[in-house]
């Protein structure tokens, strides 16, 4: 243990808050598809983390597509036009797994009204085989013939290796902070995190979709006897995460620049944690969960050793949950303030 | 006055519900027997299991992989399920770290035995048990007071906290593992072969061609030697705990015990204001989960290879034992079994199939949750309840013919 | 009004706020040993929450609750049930997927002390408290008269035995005070009929009832005393004659929803 490694100046302090508020912003954008999911249906989305990692690949495809496979090495700025495309990009690829997902593993269990555990069942059966069709995705192109031609994207016998954008992405120092360096990579993600989280915010709260969400998340019979239609509604939902899920993987490959097929994984747990830590069915409860599970995670790595980062957060999570059972700010995508 | 009749359709159902039939009639039809003839039955269906890895049956053997091995797995697969079954079939707790009391047991006994000290085998299992079950305490006490989702989570990060910290701390081996961890004691001296006899007797395995089986007298079982060379011992061992845990399970459910659980499962609050102190009996069965997940972590860790490393408590195997109780049928013993052997024994027995396993896994259990949400084999009366449910569901569609008698 | 009886339960100036809504307020009364006592008022009166918070579910904001002298407050719910008070529930809540003996079981299991050891190695003690439990189930099956269904999955009774087993359950948790919350809600006149009469046989078993109902007919013909409450007040109380007398209840009660009056 090493309190002056956090402690010690105040620029350690700051840097290690500032990196710890880069992730946290993108493990609250993926909890966001946590939290609406089981704000409007009380399950467990466990398949989330895929689509969040079929939106970093093709945040890499992309990179591949427009650039080629040379590596570079790019600031921010020159970036941009190709990192728009990638956004747009993921954040379709992940709406369009999200929804498949919502289609074929969700709602012929919510017709039959089938107890949560089975649809949590489905959940990780679904996960599963998304994670391992990635890792497959040159067998798969192999059966078309397609895998010497797609080369560059399915990896042929090394699909299950790590897979890179080849352009990195350097950060330029902007701005200090105490004697910490503030970079333009962080400020993007932490700013565009904030930003969507505030839109979709507002979305949820003032427009006709997002009255629906909350009717159907309040009391669903009701809702659809007031005409809400309920299958819509939990498609929006799911549409919603998966966007959102696209912009963090977005994010996420900026910041690191590589996937795997796994690579939803662990990072989906702890969405799923900020999202519970906040008040899971609370979108701002998201946010603030994402932010502060980012935040300590990151003292406990300074303090304890980076291969404790993980721990740190979940002790963190039985703590909140002892002291707030219904998370930081209260479960509330039901309630007025969304 | 004429009473009016309903003639009820049969109600649709996918083929996958005639196995819960099949396993109906086959109870019924074992009931109604008398008391010896069950007896001789069990026995003989105990012989059989026991000698299953012996007889190397066609079409069920794995080639790739020894099979003695394959079987112990599936053993330990299904002790596990069994132990989860009381969490999440009876009691309705979702435990998804349950990887994390298996590999608490498994290091307990590696610790104790190989690593720090060197007790002998059985004296650490029983520790292993009262350690995995004080942590479920730990565990349980404060996560069992709030909501049932939350328990989810908070197991989750137990799990992935334990392979953590089996990874990073030097006492525990750290990512190397712990090797030459205690076997049970044999009976009789380590055989040598081919010249030295081992243990007090031998038992050849057979070997098939295609439906002819002969004697195979170069691979033989030494009884009771718990070796680095065959894994048929260890099923064994495994194989009798099991026996043992059901038999607890069974006087266990049977009881006051197993109604509480029921009744809390079914309605908490109802339960509570008949007197049952829910939170109580719902620690209870966790704790009981847990202790049961050290007990096959202990058994596991001692195993035919007495080495254990991090990676094999990886938590997404904690979703292959949810996944094996609920596909077998959460709430019936039987089912959860299966469900454990199912698990445990597919990717073994298709292991041809390469990187293709976990894939089709993933989509089997899919399949499986949409078309037979139930699980293979539920228990009894969920069965007959869903059988009046599809009667009451057909009545209101109104595809029953109402006559007049 | 001076009863000689002891009284049971004591609900002395209990008042409940959710939030800013006052529930119940300084409500006052109690229920006499071996009598069937009658709470009734107007929908949103106050009377589920009365009986939530004589039952451990609610807290009460200020006021007490004793039940034979001895104050409830943040009892557990089940050592409420211990003590001596059952309850069914308004919309039935029996435990679907168990059998109806079953069910009744798990209430005569109250009071017994046998634990996961008893269980495994199958003690005595276990033997005995299961042969009790099991007898005392079937005895208070015949009681409401569903006993040949006592293998059948409390899912599939109908509605009406579905209320009996709810009071089967209840009362086989040895209570000296058995709370029935509308038990004859969606019951026909026959049904009501037959259920007056359980109630009257249950008292006379020796338990004391507390009755919620909404049909002032079966309130009116079951009951010794009844307690009237409007807006989380309590406005009457007296015998049934009284009652039906009482001008503030006609205004409140009989003269609003005469449905219910009739």
């Amino acid at each position: 243990m090493d309190l002056g490694a956090l402690f010690g100046s105040y620029d350690n302090f700051l840097s290690f808050t500032i990196g710890g508020l880069v992730f946290g912003a993108i493990y609250a954008l993926v909890a966001l598809g946590y939290t609406m999911v089981y704000g409007v249906l009380q399950l467990i989305n466990f398949a989330h983390s895929e689509v969040f990692m079929f939106g970093t690949f093709a945040v890499a495809w992309v990179f591949v597509a427009l650039h080629g496979t040379s590596s570079a090495q790019w600031s921010l700025g020159r970036s941009i036009p190709i990192l728009l495309v990638a956004l747009v990009a993921a954040m379709c690829l992940s709406a369009v797994v999200a929804l498949l997902l919502e289609r074929i593993a969700y709602r012929p269990l919510i017709k039959k009204n089938a107890p949560k555990l089975i649809a949590l069942i489905s959940a990780i059966g679904a996960s599963f085989a998304l994670s391992e069709g990635m890792g497959l995705r040159d067998k798969f192109a192999q059966w078309f013939g397609l895998d010497h031609k797609l080369a560059n994207y399915v990896s042929p016998g090394k699909a299950r290796d790590v897979y890179s954008n080849p352009v990195s992405i350097l950060p330029h120092h902007l701005f200090s902070i105490g004697g910490y360096s503030v970079t333009d990579v962080d400020l993007t993600i932490i700013v565009a995190a904030v930003l969507m989280m505030v839109v979709l915010d507002q979305l949820v709260l003032r427009t006709r979709f997002g009255r629906g969400i909350r009717a159907v998340a309040q009391d669903p019979e009701s809702a659809a006897l007031m005409g809400v239609n309920s299958t819509r509604v939990v498609q929006l939902t799911f549409l919603l995460g998966g966007l959102m899920a696209g912009a963090a993987a977005t994010l996420y490959m900026v910041k690191i620049g590589t996937t795997k097929q796994d690579a939803g994984f662990t990072l989906g747990v702890k969405a799923f944690t900020a999202a519970v830590m906040g008040g899971i069915g609370n979108l701002r409860g998201a946010l603030l969960g994402g932010l502060l599970l980012g935040v300590m995670e990151s003292w406990g790595a300074a303090v304890f050793g980076d291969q404790w980062r993980d721990v740190t957060a979940f002790v963190l999570l039985v703590l909140i949950l002892l002291v707030r059972p219904s998370g930081i700010l209260g479960e509330a995508l039901g309630k007025a303030r969304a | 006055m004429t009473t009016p009749s309903l003639m009820v359709p049969p109600v649709r159902q996918s083929p996958l519900h005639k196995v819960g039939e099949w396993w109906d009639v086959r109870v019924d039809r074992y009931n109604a027997q008398p008391t010896y003839l069950k007896a001789i039955w069990a026995v003989l269906a105990m012989v059989f299991v026991y000698a299953l890895p012996l007889l190397r049956l066609p079409i069920i053997t794995t080639n790739q992989i020894d099979f003695g091995g394959v079987m112990f797995d599936c053993a330990t697969f299904a002790l596990v399920a069994l132990g989860l079954n009381i969490v999440i079939g009876y009691a309705g707790l979702l435990d998804l770290g349950y990887i994390g009391f298996y590999a608490t047991g498994a290091y307990v006994t590696g610790v104790l035995t190989s690593y720090h000290w060197q007790w002998p085998y059985f004296l650490s299992l029983p520790l292993a048990i009262i350690v995995t079950m004080i942590t479920g305490v730990i565990l349980g006490a404060p996560t069992l007071r709030v909501r049932g989702d939350y328990l989810a989570i908070v197991t989750l990060g137990f799990g992935e906290i334990i392979q953590k910290i089996a990874n990073n701390v030097s006492w525990l081996g750290a990512s190397a593992g712990i090797k030459n961890i205690a076997h049970p004691p044999s009976f009789g001296k380590q055989p040598n072969p081919p010249f030295e006899q081992g243990g007090a007797f031998a038992i050849p395995h057979l070997q098939w061609n295609g439906l002819v089986p002969s004697l195979d007298t170069t691979h033989e079982t030494h009884v009771l030697v718990f070796g680095a060379l065959d894994a048929i011992p260890y099923y064994w061992l495994i194989l009798t705990v099991l026996i043992l845990v059901i038999i607890g399970d069974r006087l266990v459910k049977a009881s006051r015990v197993g109604r509480a659980w029921e009744a809390t499962r079914e309605d908490e609050d109802a339960a509570e204001l008949m007197g049952v102190n829910t939170f109580k009996y719902k620690l209870m069965a966790f704790a009981l989960g847990a202790a049961i997940g050290g007990l096959s972590g202990s058994l596991y860790a001692s195993g035919q290879g007495g080495y254990i490393n991090p990676q094999a408590f990886m938590l997404i195997y904690s979703m292959l034992y949810v996944a094996a109780v609920i596909v077998g049928g959460s709430g019936n013993r039987w089912g959860a079994i299966l469900g454990g052997v199912i698990v445990a024994y597919l990717p073994d027995r298709f292991r041809q199939l390469g990187d293709y396993r976990y894939f089709i896994f993933g989509l089997a259990l899919m399949v499986l949750s949409i078309w037979r949400p139930q699980g293979l084999l539920p228990p009894r009366r969920a069965r007959r309840a869903r059988a009046a449910e599809a009667q009451i569901d057909a009545l209101e569609e109104g595809d029953v013919e109402v006559t007049d008698v | 009004m001076s009863d000689p009886r002891p009284a049971v339960l004591e609900v002395d100036n209990v008042t409940i706020k959710f939030g800013g809504l006052t529930a119940l307020n300084e409500v006052t009364f109690d229920i006499r040993e071996g009598e069937i006592l009658g709470l009734i008022g107007p929908n949103g009166a106050g009377k589920t929450t009365c009986f939530n918070v004589m039952t451990g579910v609610y807290q009460a904001t200020s006021g007490q609750v004793r039940f034979g002298g001895k104050p409830l407050g943040r009892m557990r719910r089940h050592k409420i049930t211990q003590l001596g008070i059952a309850r069914t529930f308004q919309n039935i809540r029996l435990f679907k997927s168990m059998s109806v003996l079953e069910n009744v079981m798990v209430g005569a299991d109250a009071h017994s002390r046998v634990g996961i050891f008893d269980a495994l190695f199958r003690t005595p003690r276990h033997r005995r408290t299961e042969a009790e439990a099991l007898a005392r189930a079937t005895d208070l099956l015949e009681v409401v008269g569903i006993k040949a269904d006592h293998d059948e999955l409390a899912s599939n009774l109908s509605y009406g035995d579905q209320r009996r087993l709810e009071i089967a359950r209840a009362m086989a948790t040895g209570p000296k005070l058995l709370c029935l919350d509308e038990p004859a809600a969606g019951f026909n006149p026959a049904e009501k009929l037959k259920l007056m009469e359980l109630i009257r046989k249950v008292r006379d078993e020796g338990y004391t009832v507390l009755l919620i109902e909404h049909d002032m007919r079966l309130v009116m013909g079951v009951t010794d005393r009844i307690v009237v409450l409007e807006f989380g007040q309590k406005i009457a109380e007296g015998t049934p004659a009284e009652i039906r007398d009482n001008p503030a209840v006609i205004a409140a009660y009989l003269g609003v929803d005469e449905d219910d009056a009739s």
